[in-house]
């Protein structure tokens, strides 16, 4: 605990530092979004961490992203470890890390052969700021139309969303980590450490062109081959189970994740739109000589007020709700990608087995097809243990951080109402008295 | 387990839920109308239900419509309408009697057909009397016809009975502010503007659409036309004029018939209206009274902010009903995933989580409408007031410059005499002097108009911002009073999670 309030002070120093630099006209656009992850006080970073709870609890391998810098479509992240493990060669140490990065570690994990039987944490997606930048660009289009304020106040909260993406991928980014070094497989990979240790740059690690084209023949061979998941034969009732529920599940989920975005977007909406009726009711106020002006002053000045309560509901509702809904749907990719290795193995096994009786016809090569065969079955019955033993972890995680995130977000709508509630009484009184 | 909370509508129709009128009070009716008990000495509230004579049209449920077979409703489709801003409704009355099919939207029961001509009724209560004197206050509400208000025994001198009931048609409304504004426009007085016609949303209508635009387009025409109504008996002066008092009291009207679109009527109005807007340009007043400068620049300022405002007041309304939606479908899927979940508690969790959602997607929907029917109908109906009132300055400068006309002509007239002084020729001497003392009246009366206009806008003005005033101050604590309705709700729906048990464990 200490530890981490002696970083916070020390990264807030470097966001200071930051701050000022962002003053200067030049520099804005590098440093214009220092994440400031070091300010958010402990429980709000444990709030922002809930989508996969029970992480980064274990003293001997502590990782987090304390710091994170936005340069032009780059998102360079300080990735920070404190550890008590020998293999390390530092206690406590921290490189620059991009997202390729990030990729590079969960893809080479995805093809270690070891690993078959793991749901492997998803790969954080990719920083999107598409939907700041367009609005940014709107706005400037829009400038001429505006009081200065309104357009003060637009471009702030812009600003502000742009942050809230920024964090949001900050989070993700970390999460995935966490994940990683929680597990008691995972933790000891050896690429994880050089990910975490390796104090150069990484791209020569990274995939090559050829690498990633054969990658992406894999994944297409995967889609197809998602039909022989649903097409074997199981012998074994719990994954039968699990393969049904997994892949409606999925779709599900799916489904969700994209209506509870469209959902928390247009909050999004209805908070910016208090926002320019708060500026035409401050321009009316202002024209106004009538009895109305102290009543309109405080119309005005009451929206802008509820809008900023609209736009922390719309933004927790998407934390909450979207974000987790959207993890989770990722999770259970992973959790599909598991049972397909699966049934790939118990594919091979079957084959290995048609060929053993082959051989064994043939009499050539018997030997060989029945240590092959022995491998396959190997192989199914390792990943069919290990693969249980997932896939109901996962169950318990995925019920725990749904229900963390679902209390927690009734208990924010709940707070933000009482607030909006004050807010509007309070008004209403005062425009009563009048 | 949850609160099983409906969000009571807002504006309860059909409830016993009321509000007092206090004397003088603004008459913006978004509420439930209030129907006097007998005791002419205070308005208490009512002791009857307000038996749906509410703008809230939408969540009336207990309607019959009267079903009238013949088919009529020929509101041609020839709308025309300019897009000056002085507007005056153009009138489509086409060959047979137009007909508004009008329901409060909840009630479309398959009566409610081509066929059917319904018609707005309205009862007109009367308030007591205004302590000075000579105003009155006046309740009137617009309402299907099945419903019927108390009554309520005043000492109204002017009209006969203290409680009307009639039926009337779009057109009739029309009509009634045609004829108000041709008598009373052009020498100074703000006529109150009539609801607009809309091609798109008629046409829905009468095709038979029972969808929820249409039932919305008719409760919107609907709650127009009783704010307009009121508007317009608010003034003292239209209040007594004569085709008002027929309009509230005759049981028949004649047709409106010189509004049709594109009758010669109709394109006669077209060309004047363009050649007033040349002439606008080209007046160039001598103002010499500061009073009116400053409260026309103002008037301009005023317009241009609510045109602002309720453009931005129209987009929240979208973009709320839009979140509604969105809730809804997301509840929707909620459902689904849920019913998908493998673990029970999990899946009861999901599920509860639906509901809730679905619960707060009616309040979205609930608080849209009242974003709608208290503000943003409210800022219309006052950006359509100040064009009435542009136009009442435009008819001073005319005046003014009708005025100015006839002096540069006497002048004339007066150079032309004195040059035939000289001349000899006694009988164009006499007809030009005769012709001098014609002109030397109309420029008396012309400025005896000028000065009354002048006057009648001062007045008028100052009526008029007074009653804005009131407006205003009135809807907007109505209107906040809904969002904190909603919050209230919000925070009901949100406590759905029993302390620990949703998701088990």
């Amino acid at each position: 605990m200490r530890q981490e309030e002696q970083n916070g002070g020390c990264f807030q120093k470097i966001a200071n530092i930051a701050r000022l630099a962002a003053q200067h006209d030049d520099l804005q656009r590098c440093c214009t979004f220092i994440i400031m992850t070091s300010t958010l006080d402990d429980s709000e970073k444990e709030k922002a961490r809930s989508v996969s709870v029970d992480l980064n609890n274990d003293a001997s391998l502590l990782i987090d992203i304390p710091d994170a810098l936005c340069e032009r479509d780059k998102v360079k992240f300080t990735v920070h470890t404190k550890t008590t493990l020998s293999s390390f060669q530092k206690p406590d140490f921290s490189v620059p890390r991009q997202h390729e990065d990030f990729i590079w570690l969960h893809d080479a994990l995805v093809e270690t052969e070891d690993y078959a039987g793991l749901i492997i944490p998803p790969a954080p997606p990719k920083p999107d700021f598409e939907s700041p930048r367009e609005k940014m660009h709107k706005l400037g289009e829009g400038e001429a139309t505006m009081t200065k304020e309104e357009y003060t106040k637009m471009k702030q909260e812009l600003e502000a969303e742009y942050l809230a993406v920024f964090k949001k991928t900050v989070q993700v980014h970390e999460v995935f980590l966490q994940r990683l070094s929680s597990h008691p497989i995972l933790s000891k990979d050896r690429n994880f450490q050089i990910f975490l240790e390796y104090d150069q740059d990484l791209s020569v690690r990274r995939k090559n062109a050829k690498e990633t084209f054969g990658s992406f023949f894999k994944n297409m061979v995967k889609s197809a081959d998602e039909v022989i998941i649903s097409g074997i034969k199981e012998v074994d009732d719990f994954f039968e189970q699990e393969k049904t529920f997994l892949l409606d599940y999925s779709s599900k989920i799916k489904d969700s994740t994209a209506r509870a975005e469209k959902m928390t977007r247009s909050h999004k909406n209805v908070a910016d739109d208090y926002i320019h009726i708060s500026a035409t009711l401050n321009s009316l106020s202002v024209d106004d000589n009538t009895a109305l002006k102290k009543h309109l002053e405080k119309f005005a000045d009451l929206f802008e007020k509820l809008r900023k309560v609209e736009g922390r509901v719309a933004s927790d509702e998407e934390l909450k709700l979207t974000e987790l809904f959207r993890y989770y749907m990722l999770d259970i990719q992973a959790a599909k990608d598991l049972l397909y290795r699966r049934a790939r193995a118990l594919a091979d096994y079957e084959n290995s087995n048609k060929a053993l009786d082959k051989a064994r016809l043939k009499s050539k090569d018997i030997t060989q097809a029945e240590e092959h065969q022995q491998q396959c079955l190997q192989k199914f019955d390792k990943l069919s243990e290990s693969g249980k033993r997932e896939l109901t972890s996962f169950k318990g995680r995925r019920v725990v951080a749904f229900r963390k995130n679902l209390i927690e977000m009734s208990e924010l709508e709940i707070k933000h109402a009482k607030n909006n509630m004050a807010l509007l009484q309070g008004c209403i009184e005062l425009l009563k008295s009048n | 387990m949850a609160a099983e909370m409906e969000p009571p509508p807002l504006g309860d129709a059909g409830q016993t839920d009321f509000r007092e009128i206090e004397d003088g009070e603004g008459f913006f009716v978004s509420t439930v109308t209030i129907l006097e008990s007998p005791e002419p000495s205070s308005p208490d509230p009512p002791s009857m239900p307000a038996e749906g004579i509410s703008t809230n049209g939408p969540k009336q449920e207990d309607i019959s419509l009267d079903d009238d077979p013949e088919d009529l409703f020929a509101e041609a489709t020839e709308e025309v309408s300019l897009d000056s801003p002085e507007r005056e409704p153009i009138l489509s009355d086409g060959p047979s009697p137009a007909i508004t099919p009008v329901t409060p939207t909840a009630m479309l029961t398959p009566r409610m057909g081509l066929g059917t001509a319904e018609m707005f009724e309205r009862s007109l209560d009367e308030l007591e009397e205004d302590e000075s004197g000579d105003t009155f206050d006046m309740h009137i509400a617009v309402s299907d016809p099945e419903k019927v208000g108390t009554f309520n025994t005043t000492s109204m001198t002017i009209f006969s009975k203290n409680e009307t009931t009639v039926r009337r048609r779009f057109s009739d409304f029309l009509g009634l502010h045609s004829k108000l504004a041709s008598r009373y426009l052009h020498i100074g007085y703000i006529v109150p503007p009539a609801p607009e016609k809309s091609i798109v949303g008629m046409t829905k209508v009468k095709v038979g659409k029972e969808d929820l635009s249409s039932a919305e387009f008719v409760e919107k025409r609907r709650s127009a036309l009783e704010r307009y109504l009121m508007r317009t008996v608010k003034h003292p002066i239209l209040l007594k004029d004569p085709d008002v008092m027929m309009f509230l009291e005759s049981s028949e009207l004649p047709r409106a018939v010189s509004t049709q679109a594109l009758s010669g009527a109709g394109i006669l109005r077209m060309v004047n209206k363009a050649a007033d807007a040349v002439n606008k340009m080209t007046i160039k007043m001598n103002e010499s009274d500061a009073w009116f400068e400053e409260k026309h620049q103002q008037f301009e300022n005023l317009d241009l902010q609510l045109r602002k405002l309720h453009a931005s007041v129209e987009c929240l309304v979208c973009h709320r009903k839009e979140l509604s939606v969105n809730t809804a479908s997301f509840a929707k899927s909620a459902a689904m995933l849920g019913n998908s979940e493998d673990h029970t508690a999990l899946s009861r969790a999901l599920s509860q989580l639906a509901e809730v959602e679905e619960k707060i997607d009616q309040l979205h929907q609930d608080q849209a409408y009242a974003d709608f029917y208290l503000f943003s109908e409210l800022l219309g109906d006052y950006v359509r007031l100040i064009t009435a009132v542009k136009g009442v300055f435009d008819h001073r400068m005319k005046t003014w410059s009708k005025w100015q006309d006839t002096q540069l002509l006497l002048q004339k007239k007066r150079e032309a005499e004195s040059k035939l002084q000289f001349a000899n020729k006694p009988d164009k001497l006499q007809q030009a002097q005769d012709e001098i003392k014609e002109l030397e009246g109309k420029v008396q009366q012309g400025e005896k108009d000028f000065e009354l206009i002048s006057k009648t806008i001062r007045k008028e003005v100052s009526r008029f911002e007074k009653e804005r005033v009131k407006d205003f101050k009135v809807v907007i604590i109505k209107y906040l009073e809904s969002l904190v309705q909603t919050q209230q709700q919000v925070q009901h729906i949100w406590v759905w999670i029993p302390i620990g048990s949703v998701v088990g464990e």
